[in-house]
């Protein structure tokens, strides 16, 4: 599984950056999204993956003892998750707001603040 | 040492705070501390004349060789000498001169931090510490050449000191840190005794280069000359410190000090003497069509630096000789005529030499100052300049190459320098009284002990010096040549061939001032100040970087997003790929499948909505696809152990699909905007990341993980998190903080979001 779970990785990488090289703003957003699907699964899986076995400590049990899922990737992703939502979700209402007011979904016409000016001294 | 240059930074520093409380009397106040310090070291004089040498040192980066060590020999207590006396002049004068300027407190600062890294750069022994001495005078030099802001001259001015003084202290960096690896020691005294080792080094070459780059922008030899006349744009007292008594002098004290330990070769000694024979010789013909005060003056300083390090490139015992007096005499001199020039343009309101004349009567006491400054100057006896001209000469008749020429171009530069003297400090005060702006008076008390103290002194070294310079000098031709030479100085050698010169360049001088005009008038026919013009260079280099920058920066700042990330992208790849495969190679791979029928499945599903959402033209398609992604990637957590990421991705996933479809609902058409090229081109590098990562991920899993932290939540979790599930507990527990971060990042998206929702933009805003 862990094979899969490395193509899948290299495929959600490349969607990602693929669609974050596009012109459309919604595109990038949507790359954006697959960009934090690969990086989760990557921890995930370089996190070594067990099948089955929580990280859960039995009732009738003070501590847990091998075999189980190594419970500190799952933390780090979860986290992972949480803070791409709130990116996400700003990133969608910034386009949105950037799309009302510039008229366009076209980065290349929303370049004017990069442009080095001629004439400035 | 060290105790002096540290009370020297504080006592700058406070400058201001104090100057605000005794604004009268500053001038005094501020004259004690340079005052202080020459004290301090005419009492060690005995001790340096009587042939031993002051070390001290405190570690600062002792494992790289790096320390604060000072060292107090004849040539250091000479330049200190210089450095204080001046000084005290100076500051004194200034009390009076910049009464009426703002930010005086400021000025104070400047100067004091400057006389204080002077007197570090002349006692350092280690080469970083001289370094960091060495910058510390080019940074000061440049915030009181521009003092004056508000002007733009000033400005420029002390941007092109600034960049030629800084560039050239870059070069000199380079030569010391090359002497270093050469050498073995950043220690200068530890060079003495691996003179031969150094000199027969493959680097050799590189290290003079690179040492008499920073040594000639410094002290403004050709062709850096050009930004010294510049940097006449300073308020006077600075001109007469700085730019013509101690800081210019850095260069040449640089070679002087390095001249025992890495001269006496040809390229070393050849390139001296040509850089210093020029720049003489050319500064001053250029000093003869000016005619304000100060670049006359600068002009002439110039052809003085020229002719000092002239004298170190021909390198003889009576050479040094002549160096060492010269370097005092023009210090005294020099000083006080530009504090005369300071005093003139005080008084009468003009710097404009035309413009002064018959000002003998108004101005008694500054012209007993500037008389005595210019006989100096001219090499009239006895004052202490003619001695230093009679020396110069002398040792110019014993160069065995091109003797006739060098002493052809030192009697005709020394003309010039005679006439500038007599344009400057005699013909104002004779000849009949000319209408000035301001009615002229005597300067106050503050302003005139300076000059007269300078040029007393060069008085007093000229009839006994024996009693004031011939120690010191043993002593500084020993730390220049190592040997001690042993001879004596006097002023009176008789009447012979140097004489003769003397008399000659006094008459020449004479007589080009008289028919300066007519000579004026040929010169300007060859229009020969175009051609030795480099500051045309300057201004072009200068031009070309600016223009680089924005064509670079238009190449990388090109607005594009993608290009930037491609760049970012390409730039990643390549270096930790190449890391990398470097370390580990493509060498074993785990690739066995264990693979079930149900996570193949879910493999493909994810595969083929990825590749949906790429192909799709519609938008709301490519929402859904994401959410099946989405999904799928929650029941791989749901397979694999981690029922809370499951959970969370669910969540999350309904969320982003809901807020998708609300925001985008009326939003533009789903539109290609890329042509076929480029989507080929981006196709190839994200493929190429992909790959990159799969690598990455079957590299790691391919090696052993040991997890101490894993062992140690599955016991602490219960036990002192009191909870069952560790990744719950990890969480709001031991990561809280982490957490409570994470919330806030929440909190602070949610505003954003909300606020970007509810702002209405008005018509004019769009």
């Amino acid at each position: 599984m862990t094979f899969l779970l490395a193509i899948l990785v290299g495929v959600l990488y490349s969607a990602g950056i693929y669609m974050i090289l596009r012109r459309s703003l919604v595109k990038v957003i949507i790359g954006l999204i697959f960009l934090g699907y690969a990086a989760n699964l990557l921890i995930f899986a370089i996190g070594r993956i067990t099948k089955g076995i929580p990280a859960f400590i039995p009732a009738d049990s003070e501590k847990l003892v091998e075999p189980f899922a190594d419970p500190l990737p799952q933390a780090l992703i979860l986290t992972a998750i949480v803070i791409g939502f709130g990116v996400q979700a700003f990133a969608i209402v910034l386009f949105k707001r950037a799309y009302q007011t510039v008229g366009t979904d076209d980065l290349d016409e929303m370049k004017s603040t990069d442009e080095l000016k001629e004439d400035k001294q | 040492m060290l105790n002096l240059i540290i009370i020297g930074f504080f006592a700058s520093a406070f400058a201001p705070l104090i100057y605000k409380r005794t604004k009268k009397y500053f001038g005094w106040i501020a004259a004690s501390f340079p005052l202080y310090m020459f004290i301090s070291f005419i009492l060690k004089y005995n001790e340096i004349a009587s042939g031993k040498i002051i070390k001290e040192a405190i570690s600062w980066i002792p494992s790289l060789g790096i320390n604060f060590s000072f060292l107090l020999d004849g040539l250091s207590l000479t330049f200190v000498l210089i450095i204080t006396l001046i000084g005290t002049a100076v500051f004194l004068y200034a009390g009076s001169y910049m009464k009426n300027y703002e930010h005086t407190g400021r000025f104070y600062l400047y100067i004091g931090v400057f006389m204080t890294s002077m007197i570090g750069l002349v006692l350092s022994d280690n080469m970083i510490t001289l370094f960091v001495f060495w910058e510390l005078t080019s940074i000061s030099s440049y915030l009181l050449i521009g003092f004056n802001h508000h002007k733009e001259s000033s400005r420029k001015s002390a941007l092109q000191a600034l960049l030629v003084t800084g560039g050239g202290g870059l070069a000199l960096m380079a030569g010391l840190i090359l002497l270093a690896q050469v050498s073995g020691s950043f220690e200068i005294s530890a060079l003495y005794d691996i003179h031969d080792k150094i000199v027969s080094s493959k680097l050799y070459p590189a290290v003079v280069i690179l040492i008499l780059l920073g040594a000639f922008t410094k002290s403004a030899q050709f062709p850096f000359h050009f930004w010294l006349p510049n940097a006449m744009e300073a308020p006077t007292p600075v001109s007469a410190y700085l730019h013509s008594a101690t800081m210019v002098k850095a260069g040449i004290y640089l070679i002087a000090r390095f001249n025992h330990a890495i001269g006496g070769t040809v390229i070393w000694q050849d390139t001296i003497l040509i850089a210093g024979t020029i720049t003489m010789f050319i500064a001053a013909l250029l000093a003869f069509n000016q005619t304000d005060l100060k670049k006359l003056l600068a002009y002439s300083t110039l052809s003085v630096l020229g002719t000092l390090t002239m004298l170190l490139g021909i390198g003889s015992n009576l050479a040094i000789k002549a160096f060492f007096i010269f370097l005092v005499a023009h210090s005294l001199y020099k000083g006080t005529l530009f504090l005369v020039a300071g005093i003139f343009d005080h008084k009468t309101g003009t710097r404009n030499v035309s413009m002064l004349g018959g000002l003998k009567k108004l101005l008694p006491v500054t012209m007993t100052a500037a008389l005595l400054a210019s006989f100096s100057m001219m090499g009239i006896i006895p004052l202490v300049g003619f001695i230093g001209k009679e020396t110069v000469y002398s040792s110019i008749l014993e160069v065995e190459n091109f003797r006739f020429l060098l002493l052809a171009l030192a009697v005709i530069s020394n003309a010039f320098v005679v006439m500038v003297t007599i344009l400057v400090g005699i013909k104002p005060f004779f000849g009949k009284l000319l209408p000035t702006l301001k009615p002229p008076q005597e300067a106050p008390v503050k302003m005139l002990i300076g000059p007269i103290l300078l040029a007393v002194f060069g008085l007093l070294t000229g009839l006994f010096p024996n009693v004031f310079i011939q120690k010191l000098l043993d002593r500084s031709t020993i730390s220049i040549l190592a040997e001690e030479l042993g001879i004596t100085v006097k002023l009176w050698h008789g009447f012979n061939y140097v004489l003769l010169l003397s008399f000659v360049t006094l008459l020449l001088g004479i007589g080009l001032y008289y028919f300066r005009k007519q000579i004026l008038q040929i010169l300007e026919n060859l229009s020969l100040s175009n051609y030795l013009k480099p500051s045309f260079w300057y201004e072009r280099i200068l031009n070309g970087t600016l223009s680089f920058a924005s064509l670079q920066t238009k190449i990388l700042q090109n607005g594009y997003l993608r290009y930037y990330i491609i760049f970012i992208i390409i730039t990643t790849l390549g270096l930790t790929g190449y890391t990398l495969f470097k370390i580990s190679g493509i060498g074993s791979l785990d690739i066995t499948t264990d693979l079930t029928i149900y996570e193949l499945i879910i493999g493909i599903i994810i595969i083929a909505s990825t590749f949906l959402v790429i192909t799709s033209v519609s938008r709301l398609k490519a929402i859904v696809a994401i959410g099946v992604v989405g999904f799928c990637i929650g029941i791989i957590f749901i397979l694999y152990s981690a029922p809370d990421l499951a959970l969370t991705t669910f969540a999350i996933e309904t969320l982003t699909v809901i807020l998708f479809v609300l925001v985008l609902y009326r939003l533009p058409k789903y539109l290609q905007f890329s042509n076929p090229g480029s989507k080929i081109r981006d196709a190839i590098i994200a493929a190429s990341v992909g790959i990159f990562m799969t690598m990455i991920v079957l590299l790691v899993t391919a090696g052993e993980m040991q997890s101490e932290l894993k062992k140690y939540f599955a016991e602490a979790s219960l036990a002192e998190g009191k909870g069952r599930n560790i990744v719950n507990v990890i969480l709001v527990d031991f990561r809280a903080i982490d957490t409570l971060g994470e919330i806030t990042v929440l909190a602070v998206a949610a505003i954003g979001v909300y606020a970007l929702l509810k702002l209405r933009l008005k018509e004019g805003d769009k």
